[in-house]
C-alpha cells in the first residue's frame, strides 16, 4: 500500500516537475544538507532553493551549507543520527559504503521516468547493485589549465602527444618557471595526475579494473603508468613544497606566472578568475595523448544529491530530486556553478571553458571515469593517494609504495 | 633566592639583564606576534608581498570586524560558552561531592574508587571515542551542545575529583570533628562547614576548566558537526576554509578564537596558577 | 542531581535511620552522581573499545566478530610502526619541555620591576587553545609566507619545507607542541622556586657552592614535586597529541607524521576511515602504554597515601 501511494507520488512529481506549474501541494519542513560553502556552488544551490520554494510555497525548506571537506567526515554522522531530507555527496563507490548499510533511499523510480532518459549518460555511476541512490546535478571536466600568455610568449603551443608535453615543459622549465602547479596537502590533487596518466598509457578498461582491486598494484602495466610520471618528476616539472599547500594555496603560482599550467576540475576557473585573470591569459586544453591509438577517457566527476534513508519527507524530497535534474533546472543552476548540466535537454552556458569542457566529453570515446577516490573504495583510496604524494617526493620508494598498496589490495579482497 | 638575585650584582648586569627580558619575550611570542601583525594588515600587502613590513594601511579594525559580521564566528563563541559555562557548573559540583566523599569518610574501597577517578583522568580519550560517540548518538544528543557537555563533565570529574579530594584533606579535620560532636547531620556538614572552606578550590579550578573545555577540539570533532553546535576551536576550521588562503583574516579568526581563555588568565591569574600548581610545591 | 544537599528535616522515623547510619550513608550519597557519570562515560567505554576491537565494523552497518585479526593485522602494517615510533619521538622530545621551562623559570626568578608581566606573558602561550598554536605555528614554517624561511635566511640557512618534508614533519609538530608545554613547565618551576627554603640557599652559598653545584644539590633535590607533576603531564600531554597533527598536517606528508591518537582516528571516523575495530584496537594499544604511566603515578600516589 505504501509503495504504490509512494510511486504513485513520484509519478504525479514527475508529470508536474516536467510540465511545470505544481499542483501538488507539498508541505511540512524540507530539510536540504548542502556539501559546498564556495560562493558559486552555493549560489546555485540557494537558486534552486528558491525556485523550489516558489513552486511550492507551503513547504518550509531549510538549507544548510557544510563545507566541502568536513562533510566528508560529517555525512556518516547525519546519515545515522540527524538525518536532514536531501543530502549532497558523490557519485560512484563513494556511495558504497552508504548504500551497503542502508543509510540512501533507494530512488530507482525516479529513473524509470523520462528523468532516467534524460540522465542517461550519468545512469551507470549513480547505479550500485542494480539501483540508483541519488540525482546528479551537475558534472565537470579535468584538463590542463594554462596559461596562453607565458605559451605564447615562449613560442608553444598545447601540445596533444605526450612528446609534446615534454618538450613544451621543458622550454617552460628554461625560462625559469614550473611547469605545474599543485598542492597536495590534501592528497586527492595527486589522484587526478595519476588517473590521466594511467588513462592514457593503458585505457579506460584498465585503470577502471585497477580502481576495482582487479589487477595487482605491482604489475608491470602500472609501473609503466609511474614510469611516466616519473618522467615529469625529474625534470622538476612540479613546483616545490607541493606537500605544504592546498589546492587553493597552490593557485597563486599560475596567477603569478612563477607555473605555467594546473591540471584541475573546472571549479579552478572560478576563483582563478577572481584572482584577476582574464580568458586572455588563461587558456584549457586536453591531457594529451600518450600511448598512441589509445581512445580518450577523461575524468569527469558527478556531484550528486541523495535522499537519506531515514528522511522525514520523502515525498517532498523525491519532489525537489526530480526539479533539480529537470532540464531548465539545469541550465539555470549550472551557469551559476561554470560547470556541465547532467541533463541532455539541458543548455550548456556560454563560457570558454565550460564549451571547451562540454565538447572534450562529448567526444570522449574512451570512457568517463569518475575520479580516483571516487571509483576506488574508501580505504583503496587513501591508501594510493598517500602512495601518489609520496612518490612524487620520493620517486625512489616505488617498490615500497606499490608493495604496500598491493598489500592493501590483498587484504580488501580477503574481507 | 636561586640563581642569586641581579640587586646584588654589579650594575652592568642588572642593566643587561633588564634589557635581556624584552629581547627573550620578543623571540618567545615571535610566532605570535606574525599572526598579530598579519591580522591587521590589508589584504593588498598579500598580494604585493609586504608580508613582514609595516602593514601599508592599518585594517585592524576592518579585519576583526568582518570576523563578526562575513562569518559564523559569533555562533561558534556562544556556543563555546554555552558548552563551557555548563561543563565547569557540572563538573565543579559533582567533584565537590566526590571530593568531600573521598577527602573526610574513611570506608572501604576508598582509596580504589579515588584511583579510579584518577586513573580515568589519565586516560588517552581516545579509546573511549568511538563508545561515547555511539552512546551520544543513541541518546539523540549527537551534533548538541548538550551531548558535548555531558561528556565532559563526566571526563572532567575525574581531575576535578582528584583535586577537590586533595584539597579538602588538607584542610583542618578539627572543624569537621567538633560539628559532629554538635550533631549536625553530615550533609549539613557538607554544604555550611566544608564548601565555604573550599571556595578558593572552587575558583582555582573553575578558571581551569574553562580553559581546558574552551580549548577542546578532539571532542569538539567527534560529537558535533554544524554551525548549530560547534565551539569555536572547531569552528576555525570551517572560518579558515571560508577564507581560504586570506592570511590577515585568518590570523584574526584564530586571535579572537584564543582571546576568551587568554583573558580569564590574565583576569583570574592568582586563581589559575594556584589550581595549575597544586601538589608542585609538597 | 544536587536535591539531598538541602536536606530540611526528613520524616521522624527516617531521620533515626539516616542518624544512625549516615557516617555510612553519607559518603555513597556524595559519591554517587559522580560515580554514575564516570562509570558511563569513562570506565564502561573503555572494556567497549576492547571489545569492538575484536569486531570488523564499518560503523553504519553490522559488525562482525574477527577474534584478534585487528592486532594481527596491526602488526602487519607500516602506518602503525610509523605512528609508534613518532609517538615514541614525541615522547622523547617533549621531555624537553621540563628543562626548558626550568631554563626559562631560573631565568625570570628575580625582582626587578615589571617581573610578574613578563612572567604571565611567557606563561600565556599555554591558555592557547592547541588548535590555534597549531595554526600559528603552521603559518610560521610557511615556505611561502612563513617568517621561519626569512629568519633562517638572515644566517644563510634555509630555505626549509618543515611541514611537508617526511624527515622534519614530526620535529617541527613537537616543537610547536613544546611551546605551551615549556611554559606550564615553567609556571610549575617558578612556584617550586618559590618554595625553596632560603635559609638552606644561604647555608649552601656559605660553604662555597653556587652555580651548577648548587642547582644540581641544592636546589633541584627541593623542586622535586614540582618535577613529578611536570613529567606526568608532559608525558600525558605527548601520548595525547592529536590536535596539532590533526590542524598542522593531517598526519602528513604520506601518513609520515601520524602518532597513534591520530591515526586511530583515522581509521574509523576521517574522511576515508570506515575501520572501528581497527581503530578501535590502536586506542588499546595505546591506552596499554599509558597504562605504564598510570600505574607508576597510582603507585607512587599509593605510597604518599599509606605515609600520609
Amino acid at each position: 500500500m505504501r509503495f504504490t501511494l509512494k510511486s504513485a507520488a513520484a509519478a504525479l512529481a514527475m508529470t508536474t516537475a516536467l510540465a511545470a506549474p505544481a499542483s501538488a501541494e507539498l508541505t511540512g519542513d524540507l530539510r536540504i544538507f548542502f556539501n559546498d560553502q564556495n560562493p558559486a556552488p552555493r549560489a546555485a544551490m540557494e537558486g534552486m532553493v528558491e525556485r523550489f520554494q516558489e513552486m511550492h510555497p507551503e513547504l518550509n525548506i531549510e538549507l544548510t551549507l557544510i563545507d566541502r571537506e568536513a562533510n566528508k567526515t560529517q555525512i556518516r554522522n547525519y546519515l545515522t543520527a540527524n538525518a536532514p531530507d536531501v543530502n549532497g555527496w558523490y557519485a560512484g563507490n563513494r556511495m558504497r559504503p552508504y548504500v551497503n548499510a542502508g543509510l540512501f533511499e533507494d530512488v530507482s523510480d525516479l529513473w524509470d521516468g523520462p528523468m532516467g532518459e534524460e540522465l542517461a549518460s550519468t545512469r551507470p555511476a549513480l547505479t550500485l547493485d542494480g539501483k540508483q541512490w541519488g540525482v546528479p546535478y551537475t558534472y565537470y571536466q579535468w584538463g590542463i589549465y594554462y596559461r596562453s600568455d607565458i605559451y605564447e610568449e615562449l613560442g608553444l603551443t598545447p601540445a596533444t602527444t605526450w612528446e609534446e608535453e615534454i618538450s613544451n615543459c621543458q622550454a617552460i622549465l628554461d625560462s625559469g618557471r614550473k611547469c605545474y602547479t599543485i598542492g597536495t596537502r590534501f592528497l586527492w590533487t595527486a589522484g587526478g595526475w595519476f588517473d590521466y596518466l594511467n588513462l592514457r598509457t593503458h585505457g579506460y578498461d584498465f585503470h577502471m579494473a585497477l580502481t576495482a582491486n582487479e589487477i595487482p598494484w605491482t604489475d608491470d602495466r602500472v609501473r609503466e603508468t609511474f614510469a611516466n610520471w616519473r618522467t615529469l618528476i625529474d625534470m622538476g616539472a612540479f613546483i616545490d613544497n607541493h606537500t605544504a599547500y592546498t589546492w587553493q594555496e597552490a593557485q597563486p603560482y599560475l596567477v603569478n606566472g612563477q607555473a605555467a599550467a594546473y591540471l584541475m576540475g573546472n571549479f579552478l576557473v572560478e576563483p582563478l578568475r577572481d584572482a584577476g585573470m582574464t580568458d586572455d591569459q588563461l587558456g584549457f586544453y586536453q591531457f594529451p595523448e600518450i600511448t598512441p591509438g589509445i581512445p580518450m577517457a577523461e575524468d569527469a566527476p558527478t556531484d550528486t544529491l541523495h535522499i537519506p534513508a531515514q528522511a522525514q519527507n520523502k515525498e517532498a524530497a523525491r519532489e525537489f530530486l526530480l526539479y533539480v535534474a529537470s532540464a531548465e533546472n539545469q541550465t539555470i543552476a549550472n551557469e551559476v556553478l561554470g560547470q556541465l548540466p547532467v541533463n541532455s535537454n539541458a543548455e550548456v552556458a556560454d563560457d570558454k571553458f565550460i564549451q571547451a569542457g562540454f565538447e572534450m566529453l562529448s567526444n570522449a570515446t574512451g570512457g568517463i571515469a569518475q575520479f580516483f577516490d571516487r571509483d576506488a573504495d574508501a580505504e583503496m583510496a587513501s591508501a594510493a593517494m598517500e602512495g601518489f604524494q609520496e612518490f612524487m617526493v620520493m620517486p625512489d620508494n616505488l617498490d615500497a609504495i606499490l608493495n604496500r598498496l598491493e598489500s592493501v589490495r590483498q587484504r580488501m579482497l580477503e574481507d | 633566592m636561586f640563581p642569586t638575585p641581579v640587586e646584588r650584582r654589579s650594575a652592568a648586569i642588572q642593566a643587561s639583564y633588564k634589557a635581556l627580558l624584552p629581547i627573550a619575550l620578543m623571540m618567545w611570542l615571535l610566532p605570535l606576534l606574525m599572526v598579530a601583525l598579519f591580522s591587521i594588515k590589508p589584504d593588498a600587502d598579500f598580494t604585493q608581498g609586504n608580508l613582514w613590513g609595516l602593514p601599508s594601511s592599518f585594517a585592524g579594525f576592518e579585519n576583526y570586524t568582518r570576523v563578526f559580521t562575513d562569518s559564523a564566528m559569533p555562533r561558534y563563541l556562544i556556543n563555546s560558552i554555552f558548552i563551557t559555562v555548563p561543563t565547569v557548573i557540572g563538573a565543579v559540583a559533582l567533584s565537590c561531592m566526590t571530593g568531600f566523599a573521598l577527602g573526610v569518610y574513611r570506608f572501604k574501597g576508598n582509596i580504589w574508587i579515588f584511583f579510579m577517578f584518577v586513573a580515568g583522568n589519565f586516560v588517552p580519550f581516545q579509546i573511549l571515542m568511538v563508545p561515547v560517540r555511539d552512546l551520544t548518538v543513541n541518546m539523540g544528543l549527537y551534533d548538541t551542545r548538550m551531548g558535548l557537555v555531558l561528556f565532559h563533565v563526566a571526563f572532567q570529574t575525574g581531575f576535578c575529583t582528584l583535586f577537590m579530594r586533595n584539597f579538602i584533606r588538607a584542610l583542618p579535620r578539627e572543624l569537621i570533628e567538633a560539628a559532629r560532636v554538635e550533631g549536625v547531620s553530615e550533609i549539613r556538614i557538607f554544604w555550611y562547614v566544608v564548601l565555604p572552606l573550599m571556595r578558593p578550590a572552587i575558583a582555582a579550578l573553575s578558571v581551569l576548566i574553562f580553559t581546558f573545555i574552551w580549548n577542546d577540539y578532539f571532542w569538539a570533532v567527534v560529537l558535533t558537526q554544524g554551525v548549530e553546535s560547534q565551539p569555536v576551536t572547531a569552528g576555525i576550521t570551517a572560518f579558515n576554509s571560508q577564507f581560504r588562503a586570506a592570511y590577515h583574516m585568518m590570523s584574526a579568526g584564530s586571535i579572537i578564537a584564543a582571546l576568551p581563555p587568554v583573558m580569564m588568565f590574565f583576569l583570574m591569574q592568582k586563581h589559575f596558577i594556584a589550581g595549575l600548581t597544586l601538589g608542585a610545591v609538597k | 542531581m544536587a536535591a539531598p544537599i538541602t536536606s530540611e528535616p526528613a520524616p521522624p522515623p527516617a531521620r533515626g535511620y539516616w542518624r544512625s547510619n549516615q557516617m555510612r550513608i553519607a559518603p555513597w550519597l556524595f559519591l554517587a552522581p559522580g560515580m554514575v557519570f564516570f562509570a558511563i562515560y569513562v570506565v564502561l567505554p573503555i572494556f567497549q573499545s576492547f571489545h569492538i576491537s575484536l569486531y570488523r565494523w564499518d560503523g553504519l552497518g553490522e559488525a562482525r566478530y574477527i577474534g584478534l585479526q585487528n592486532y594481527e593485522r596491526l602488526l602487519d602494517d607500516p602506518a602503525f610502526y610509523t605512528s609508534l615510533w613518532n609517538n615514541l619521538r614525541w615522547l622523547v622530545l617533549y621531555l624537553l619541555a621540563i628543562p626548558g621551562g626550568l631554563f626559562i623559570a631560573l631565568f625570570l626568578n628575580q625582582q626587578v620591576r615589571g617581573i610578574r608581566l613578563y612572567k604571565s606573558l611567557f606563561f600565556f602561550p599555554f591558555v592557547i587553545s592547541q588548535v590555534v598554536v597549531g595554526l600559528v605555528f603552521a603559518w610560521f614554517y610557511n615556505p611561502s609566507i612563513g617568517l621561519l624561511n626569512p629568519i633562517l635566511g638572515l644566517f644563510g640557512a634555509g630555505p626549509v619545507n618543515i611541514l611537508g618534508n617526511p624527515n622534519t614533519v614530526t620535529y617541527g609538530i613537537i616543537a610547536a607542541g613544546l611551546w605551551p608545554q615549556v611554559a606550564y613547565c615553567m609556571i610549575l618551576y617558578l612556584t617550586g622556586l618559590n618554595a625553596v627554603d632560603p635559609e638552606q640557599v644561604e647555608a649552601a652559598r656559605l660553604d662555597g657552592a653556587k652555580g651548577w653545584k648548587m642547582l644540581w644539590y641544592v636546589i633541584l633535590p627541593q623542586l622535586r614535586p614540582a618535577t613529578f607533576i611536570a613529567v606526568v603531564v608532559t608525558v600525558i600531554g605527548a601520548l595525547r597529541s592529536f590536535d596539532m597533527v590533526s590542524v598542522m598536517t593531517n598526519g602528513g606528508p604520506f601518513g609520515s607524521s601520524r602518532v597513534l591518537a591520530y591515526y586511530m582516528f583515522e581509521v574509523s571516523l576521517s574522511e576515508f576511515g570506515f575501520r572501528m575495530g581497527y581503530g578501535a584496537a590502536i586506542a588499546v594499544v595505546l591506552f596499554l602504554i599509558m597504562m605504564v604511566y598510570i600505574a607508576f603515578f597510582l603507585w607512587r600516589m599509593w605510597r604518599e597515601e599509606r605515609g600520609y
